[in-house]
C-alpha cells in the first residue's frame, strides 16, 4: 500500500525537475550567504540554464525569469553532506571479506529513497554515499546530486571523481572479534583482522598486491606502445580499484577514530604513494591535526557526536575548529538520515565551539566539502559560472530557528516548503483513495476466490 | 584513572606520562573565552566558599514572567532572595558585573541516564537495565557516578538539572534489552539530579521522582521511514508480520496480556498495602511492594514509555483504573491523543524533535512539529533528549520545535518551570524567583540556540566549573607544539 502511495508521490515529484536545462529564476533581495568571494551580502542571483549566471547587488532580469522575493530569507550554496548511506538499496557492507574493493554503490543506488527527499527539505543538494564500515577496504563510493524523480543514473553527479571507503578501528576488527566474547573466545568464523595491527597488515597486503598489479599493466601498457604484441594481463577487479587509488585516479575516504590509526594510514600512504583524499569521522583528528594537513588530507567530521563507543570517548566539539587551524579543509558530514536534514545547524554549533567566523562555518558543510569531493569548480559556492544548486531558508541558517524554504538543484526546483505543505491535504486524500481502492479490490478477489473454488 | 581511558589504553606508561603533562600544561595555558572564564571564575570566586552573591547588570528572564532590563539577583545561601532592577548589593556580599549578559533559569533534560550510561556501547560502563520484569525498588540515584565525564559537557551547555532513569527509554514495548533480553515492565526509580556535585546525596534533588514502567506496545512493520509505525492491521492480511513474525491477532492477545499482568502487579501491591495498614499477622515487609507504595498513594508519578496512540489511550485507562498518577515519556501521535491527555491533565515528556517520520509517506516534518501540536492541544509538556550523547543539545532540541510552530516562550518553557512542575519541584526550581535555589545560567543570547555562549553556570549558587573533558583535550591540543 505504501509503495503505490509512493510512486504516486514519486511521479508527481519527476515532473518537477523535467527541464533539462533549467528554468530561469532570479531570487531578489535575499541575505547571500555566497561562500564566494563576495562573501556574505544583500542582493540578487540570477539563474539560467542550470547554472548562476549572475550573482551581485543587483542582476539582470531576463523576460519570462520567475522571479523569487527573498527579502528577509538568507540564500547559501546547497549543503554537501560528506557521508551518507541513503539511497543505498539494502546491504551496504559486503562484510564476507576484509578486502571488497570489487564492489561499488553504483549499482544498488535506489532513487526512490525517502531519505532523498528529506535531505533535500534539509538543504542537502549532494552528498557522497558510501559503503559501511566493516571492512578495512571497503567498496567504491560515489557522489549523487538529490535529484528526487530521476532515475538512478539521473542521481549520479557527473563528472564528480568516484571514491573508495577504508575503515580503521573497531569497525573492521570486529568480525575477527566473536561476539560478546573476549579474548580466547571460541575462534569460529572469525575473519582477519581483530585488532588494529592487523588492520595495518591487511591495507598493507592489499597495496602490496596493488603495486605489483599495477607493474604488470604498466609494463603491458608500455610494450604495446611499443608495438611489441603481447598478451594482457587478467583483470582483478578487486586490485583495478586499488590500481586506480594508486594513479590518483579514485579517492579515498578513510573512516577512522583514534590518532593513531589515522597516523598509521598517512605513513601506509606514504609508503606506497597515494594521498588519503579525506579522513572520515575522525574524531581525534584534532591530535594530528599537523600530519593530516602535511599529507593533504580533508577531515570530514561530526560536530558533537560522543561516547557511543570506546574509540568516540576523546571525541570534542572543537575537533573541526582545531583541524581547520592546523589547515586541514575541514567538512562536517552526517553519516545519519536524520541528522542529514540539518547540516546547517552542526555548521553553526562551530561558531561556538572554538570560534569559527560565520563563514568558516558555512564552508564545512558548503564549499568545504566540494573541494573534498573534488567538485568544487562545480558546486560549493554561489559565484557566476557554477551550478545552480542553492537553498533558501527564511532565517539565519546558522540558527536552529531556520527552516528551508526552497532548494534548486541545477536551476531546477527540487523542494518547495509552500508546495509540500499545501500539497499534503490532496495527498492524503489521495492516499485514502487508493487505500480504498485496494481494499475493494481485495474484496472482490476474495469473493470470486471463493466462488471459484472447485471441489477437488 | 578515568573510566575512558583504563577501557582503552591498557593503562600504558605513554599515556600515563601525558596526562601528566597535560596537567601541568593546563595551569598556565589560556584558550579563548572558556579559558577567560575560567580565570574570571578561579580568581575571583574560588576564594569565595559561600553560595552568597549579588549579581547585577544582568537581562533577567525569569521565565514566569517578563524580562526584567539590567537587573540584579541577590543570592543567599544558594537561594535567591531578591530580584530586581533597583536591587542595592548588601554590603559585604560578593558582587558578579554580567556585562548587561542576559541570565535564564539552568535548564532541565527530563530524559537521560546521566551517571548511570557512561560509553553506551560498553556494557560494564552501563548501569541501567537490571534483570526482572518488576523492580520498582531499584533506585537510580544510588548508581550515579558524580566523576562521570558527561556531567561537565552537558553542564557547561547551561543545562543545571536532569531525570535520570534507571533504564533507557525506546518507545514503549518493554525495556530492558541490555541486561537479559527479556520484557521489564518497571525499571525502577527515576531521580531528579543537579549535574554537579561531590555525592550523589550532594546531586539529589528529587531521589524518587518518578517509577518508570514500560508500557506495552503493538509493532508494525516500521520500514525504512523510521520504524516504530504504529501496528496497522490492513497491512498484515492475516500473513506474518516483521520483527516478531505473526498476526495482529496474535500481536494484540499478547498486548493485552501484557496489560494484564502489569494490572496484577499492581492489584498485588495494593492488596500488601491493605495487610500492610491492617497490621495483618504474620506480615513480611517486601522491598518490591513497600517501593510501589508511594505510587500508590498517588504521591510518587509513574513515568509511563508509550509512543503511539493505542498505547497511550491504554495507559490513560490503566492510570484511571488503578487511581495513579502517569507522566507519558516520548509520545508521537499527539494529534491523535492530544485531547485525551489534555482533558485527563496527563503532562508528556516530548522526546526528540530532530527525529525522522514514523512512517515514509508522512510529511517530513512530522518530528518537528509534533510539539507544537501538544501545545496547540493544551497539554502540558517538557523536553528530554533521551540520550546522554543527545543532552547538551536539549536547548536546541525545543528551538527546532519553535522553527516549525511553538511559540519560543513555551519552548523556554518546557526545559525549564514545566519540567520543575511535571516532576514536582518546581517550589524549588525551574524559574527565577524568591526563594527557589539560585541554579542560574549566563550567556550572551537565547540559550536554546546553537551560537550561544554559555558563559557561567550556578548550581545552588555554587559557581560550576566551566571545565569537562572535552575542553581540557581542547586546550591541551589546540597548543600543540
Amino acid at each position: 500500500m505504501r509503495k503505490t502511495f509512493l510512486a504516486a508521490i514519486f511521479a508527481a515529484a519527476a515532473l518537477v525537475g523535467t527541464q533539462a536545462r533549467g528554468e530561469t529564476f532570479v531570487i531578489k533581495n535575499a541575505t547571500i550567504m555566497s561562500e564566494g568571494p563576495k562573501g556574505t551580502f544583500k542582493g540578487s542571483v540570477l539563474v539560467r540554464d542550470g547554472k548562476i549566471a549572475e550573482v551581485g547587488d543587483k542582476v539582470m532580469e531576463p523576460a519570462g525569469a520567475t522571479i523569487i522575493d527573498a527579502n528577509n530569507q538568507f540564500v547559501i550554496p546547497g549543503i554537501i553532506d560528506c557521508h551518507s548511506h541513503i539511497a543505498g538499496d539494502g546491504g551496504i557492507n559486503e562484510g564476507s571479506v576484509s578486502v571488497s574493493s570489487m564492489v561499488d554503490i553504483k549499482d544498488i543506488i535506489n532513487p526512490e529513497d525517502i531519505a532523498i527527499y528529506r535531505a533535500l527539505a534539509g538543504g542537502v543538494t549532494a552528498a557522497n554515499i558510501l559503503h559501511g564500515s566493516a571492512n578495512s577496504i571497503g567498496g567504491k563510493t560515489i557522489v549523487l546530486k538529490m535529484r528526487w524523480g530521476k532515475d538512478a543514473q539521473g542521481m549520479i553527479f557527473e563528472g564528480a571523481k568516484p571514491g573508495i571507503k577504508f575503515a580503521l578501528g573497531e569497525n573492521p576488527k570486529r568480525a575477527g572479534n566473536a561476539q560478546g566474547g573476549g579474548r580466547g573466545a571460541a575462534p569460529t568464523n572469525l575473519r582477519y583482522p581483530a585488532t588494529r595491527m592487523g588492520v595495518e597488515d591487511t591495507i598493507r597486503e592489499a597495496f602490496t598486491e596493488a603495486v605489483a598489479y599495477k607493474a604488470e599493466w604498466d609494463k603491458y601498457e608500455a610494450a604495446q606502445k611499443t608495438g611489441q604484441r603481447v598478451l594482457p594481463p587478467r583483470k582483478d577487479l578487486k586490485l583495478e580499484a586499488l590500481k586506480e587509488v594508486l594513479e590518483g585516479k579514485r579517492y579515498v575516504h578513510a573512516h577512522c577514530y583514534r590518532s593513531d590509526e589515522i597516523l598509521m594510514l598517512i605513513r601506509i600512504a606514504d609508503d606506497y604513494g597515494f594521498k588519503i583524499r579525506t579522513f572520515q569521522h575522525v574524531l581525534e583528528g584534532y591530535k594530528v591535526a599537523k600530519e593530516i594537513a602535511a599529507h593533504g588530507a580533508g577531515g570530514s567530521t561530526f560536530s558533537d557526536w560522543w561516547a557511543y563507543k570506546v574509540e568516540a570517548f576523546d571525541a570534542i566539539p572543537y575537533n573541526a575548529f582545531i583541524m581547520q587551524k592546523y589547515g586541514v579543509v575541514v567538512s562536517l558530514n552526517s553519516d545519519d538520515a536524520e541528522l542529514m536534514r540539518r547540516l546547517n545547524t552542526e555548521a553553526g554549533k562551530m561558531v561556538k565551539y572554538g570560534g569559527m567566523t560565520r563563514e568558516e562555518a558555512l564552508a564545512t558543510v558548503t564549499k568545504n566539502p566540494a573541494i573534498q569531493l573534488g567538485v568544487q569548480d562545480r558546486v560549493g559556492t554561489i559565484e557566476a559560472g557554477k551550478d545552480a544548486d542553492i537553498v533558501i531558508y527564511d532565517k539565519d541558517p546558522l540558527s536552529e530557528y531556520a527552516k528551508v524554504l526552497k532548494v534548486l538543484i541545477d536551476g531546477n526546483k527540487y523542494f518547495d516548503r509552500d508546495t509540500d505543505v499545501s500539497g499534503r491535504a490532496a495527498q492524503d486524500a489521495e492516499k485514502k483513495k487508493l487505500e480504498e481502492k485496494e481494499k475493494t479490490e481485495a474484496d472482490s478477489q476474495k469473493k470470486q476466490g471463493a466462488g471459484g473454488r472447485r471441489p477437488q | 584513572m578515568k573510566k575512558g581511558t583504563g577501557a582503552r589504553g591498557q593503562g600504558s606508561g605513554m599515556r600515563k606520562q601525558e596526562s601528566e603533562v597535560r596537567s601541568q600544561k593546563s595551569e598556565s595555558r589560556t584558550a579563548g573565552w572558556i579559558a577567560l572564564g575560567l580565570l574570571i571564575a578561579t580568581s575571583a570566586f574560588a576564594a569565595d566558599a559561600g553560595n552568597t552573591f549579588f549579581l547585577k547588570n544582568a537581562d533577567v528572564y525569569p521565565v514566569t514572567g517578563p524580562m526584567i532590563k539590567g537587573a540584579s539577583i541577590l543570592v543567599q545561601d544558594g537561594k535567591i532572595v531578591d530580584v530586581g532592577a533597583k536591587l542595592v548589593a548588601p554590603k559585604g556580599v560578593n558582587v558578579i558585573d554580567a556585562h548587561g549578559s542576559r541570565v535564564y533559569p539552568g535548564l532541565i533534560d527530563s530524559g537521560t541516564e546521566l551517571g548511570l550510561s557512561e560509553i553506551s556501547a560498553e556494557r560494564v560502563s552501563v548501569d541501567t537495565s537490571e534483570l526482572g520484569e518488576f523492580m520498582p525498588q531499584l533506585r537510580a540515584l544510588i548508581a550515579i557516578n558524580p566523576e562521570s565525564e558527561h556531567l561537565g559537557v552537558v553542564r557547561v551547555n547551561g543545562i543545571t538539572s536532569a531525570i535520570s532513569y534507571p533504564a533507557p527509554v525506546r518507545g514503549g514495548g518493554g525495556g530492558g534489552g541490555r541486561g537479559g533480553g527479556a520484557t521489564q515492565y518497571i525499571s525502577g526509580q527515576a531521580a531528579m539530579i543537579h549535574l554537579s556535585g561531590w555525592t550523589w546525596e550532594d546531586m539529589e534533588v528529587a531521589r524518587s521522582a518518578a517509577m518508570q514502567l514500560n508500557f506495552p506496545a503493538i509493532r508494525g512493520r516500521g520500514g525504512r521511514g523510521g520504524g516504530n509505525a504504529d501496528f496497522n492491521p490492513d497491512e498484515f492480511g492475516g500473513g506474518a508480520a516483521g520483527g516478531g513474525a505473526t498476526t495482529f491477532a496474535e500481536q494484540k492477545r499478547q498486548y493485552d496480556q501484557q496489560i494484564a499482568k502489569i494490572n496484577e502487579f499492581f492489584d498485588a501491591a495494593r492488596q500488601y498495602q491493605k495487610e500492610r495498614m491492617s497490621n495483618v499477622p504474620g506480615f513480611k515487609k517486601d522491598l518490591k511492594m513497600e517501593a510501589m507504595m508511594p505510587v500508590l498513594e498517588g504521591k510518587m508519578p509513574l513515568a509511563v514509555s508509550a509512543s503511539r496512540a493505542r498505547s497511550i489511550h491504554d495507559a490513560v485507562l490503566f492510570a484511571d483504573k488503578q487511581h495513579v498518577k502517569i507522566v507519558i515519556l516520548e509520545p508521537h501521535d499527539m494529534d491523535k491523543v492530544g485531547a485525551e491527555l489534555k482533558a485527563k491533565n496527563i503532562p508528556v515528556i516530548l522526546g526528540r524533535t530532530e527525529a525522522l517520520p514514523d512512517a515514509e509517506d508522512a510529511a517530513y516534518d512530522e518530528g518537528e512539529t509534533g510539539p507544537a501540536e501538544a501545545y496547540k492541544a493544551g497539554v502540558k509538556f517538557a523536553f528530554g533528549t533521551f540520550d546522554n550523547e543527545f543532552s547538551r543539545n536539549i536547548g536546541l532540541q525545543a528551538s527546532r520545535a519553535s522553527a516549525f510552530g511553538l511559540p519560543p516562550e513555551e519552548a523556554l518553557k518546557a526545559v525549564t518551570i514545566n519540567a520543575a512542575q511535571i516532576w514536582g519541584t518546581a517550589d524549588k526550581m525551574g524559574s527565577i524567583e524568591k526563594g527557589k535555589w539560585a541554579d542560574l545560567i549566563i550567556c550572551d543570547g537565547d540559550p536554546l540556540d546553537t551560537m550561544t555562549h554559555i558563559e557561567r553556570v550556578f548550581i545552588k549558587g555554587n559557581d560550576t566549573e566551566m571545565m569537562n573533558k572535552q575542553i581540557r583535550l581542547y586546550r591541551k591540543y589546540l597548543e600543540r607544539p
